[in-house]
This record gives C-alpha cells, structure tokens and sequence, in this order.
C-alpha cells in the first residue's frame, strides 16, 4: 500500500538564501511550541548543518530529544531532511520518512514547498494508532474536528508538555 | 496534482464525521449508514466519496454491495494528522518571516 505525499506551499516575503536561513537555523523561533515531545520545556531546537546531521529539540533541563536528522544541505534551494518521529510521538530510529523543503524564488519572494512522503512507513505505528483509538473514537474523531477548526492547538495525543 | 479535500477539513463536517465514526466502529455498505442517519442515500455516498479523497477510508466489494471501512492500518489518520501539522508549521515560518522581514 502506498499513500500521496502531504504537499504543501507557502510564500514568504524575504529571498530563498533567507527562508532557508530562517527556516533551518532559526527554527526554534517560529515552529509551534505546542509540538515538542518531550517533557521538558523545549528551550531550543537544534539542526547540523551536514548530511547525517542531528535534528531535535533540547529541553529547559539539558535533555535532548531526537527529530530526525538532516539527509541534505543544499541552500539556498533544498533542504531534505529524516522526520523520524512515529505515530506515538516517540522518536524512532528505524523509521526514516523523506520531508524535503524546497525554497523557490518568485521575484523578491520565495516559495516554499514542503513535501512529507513515505508515509506508508508508518505501517506499523499506524497500526498501533489505530488500535490504541479503537476504543475512543468518537471523542479522538472531534479532536480531529476542533484542530480543523482551529479551536485547539493540538489534539491529545500530541504532548503538550 | 490531486487536489483532495484536506483530510481534517473532511471530518469537520458532522454528518461526515458521524459517518466516519460508524463505519470506524464497524465495516458497513452505504445502505446500512443511510438507514442509520437522517440523510438520503445519494447523500451518504457523496460523502463516502469525500471521505474516500480524503483517504480516511476504503471500499470493498462484497457480492453486489460495497462494504466502508476505515484505513486498516490507520494511515489516513496519520496523514490527517500530519497534513494539518505541517500546514500550521508553514503558517507559523511565514508569520516568523514577515516579522524578520528584511
């Protein structure tokens, strides 16, 4: 079984050298505080540079909690790099699914375009998922509904810390 | 490029997310779900299909009938998931970004 890629574009008013700058370097100033997995407060999040290159969060108490990793370094156009977290939030070294991040130039703009794909990866969490709301359903299918909404910022079983 | 609904957008619609739920409870065909809920039949399969684009379900045939059941392997919730988490990722760059400016 094979599942389409999740594709999503977004543009941004500063040049590509710039987004990509901003992107990877800065990461921990714009990406959603409600996402961390760990239970210490995230206080940074961390990128090397270089393929191999560690990729996660580092927690208020020193605890460093692992992402992924960074597959390719190209800026300022492509950045691909391991998402490694499974369907329990937890990170898992023998899943490796590609997210590449491509930084276009559209006049003094640039696109961005986010690609997540081998997702059937997840097979076997999902399955675990699956099996874990089996017995919640409704209430884990409104969750689903209010974060569409907008009305929460994560639903439960993403860790808030 | 398929354009497909955005899975969370497809269950934020409650007569699809009642249905959604039915058939996570048990595998059933379109006559059983519109029998169940105050909606028409054409209905019910419209939405089955929005819910199929969406690929939080698949059908199967069983002698003349389908039979809804939801992603065996749970992977339409996690692309759900993952679809709406990377989209307000990119919100929250382009807000950084506008901030940064320069």
């Amino acid at each position: 079984m094979t599942i389409a890629p999740i594709r999503r574009t977004i543009e941004v008013a500063v040049p590509p050298e710039r987004a990509f700058e901003l992107f990877s370097m800065r990461m921990h100033d714009w990406w959603p505080i409600g996402h961390s997995i760990s239970d210490d407060p995230r206080a940074a999040i961390e990128m090397a540079p270089d393929p191999g290159g560690w990729w996660g969060q580092i927690g208020q108490h020193g605890t460093r909690t692992q992402w992924g990793k960074v597959l390719a370094w190209n800026p300022p156009g492509q950045l691909l790099l391991a998402w490694q977290i499974d369907a329990d939030w937890k990170f898992d070294p023998g899943l490796v699914t590609e997210l590449e991040l491509t930084f276009t130039p559209v006049g003094m703009n640039t696109l961005v375009t986010l690609e997540h794909r081998d997702l059937e990866r997840f097979g076997e969490s999902a399955e675990k998922m699956a099996e874990q709301l089996r017995n919640g359903w409704p209430g884990v299918v409104q969750a689903y509904a209010d974060l569409a909404n907008g009305r929460i910022e994560c639903a439960p079983a993403c860790s808030t810390a | 490029m398929t354009n497909s609904l955005q899975p969370l957008e497809a269950l934020a619609d409650p007569t699809r997310r009642a249905i959604f739920e039915r058939v996570a409870r048990k595998p059933q065909s379109v006559g059983e779900l519109a029998a169940d809920l105050p909606v028409s039949r054409p209905a019910v399969s419209q939405h089955l299909r929005m819910l199929k684009e969406a690929q939080l379900v698949i059908d199967q045939a069983q002698g003349t009938r389908r039979i809804y059941r939801i992603d065996p392997r749970g992977l339409g919730l996690i692309r759900a998931w993952l679809d709406d988490y990377w989209g307000e990722a990119l919100r929250a760059f382009q807000k950084f970004t506008d901030q940064e400016g320069i």
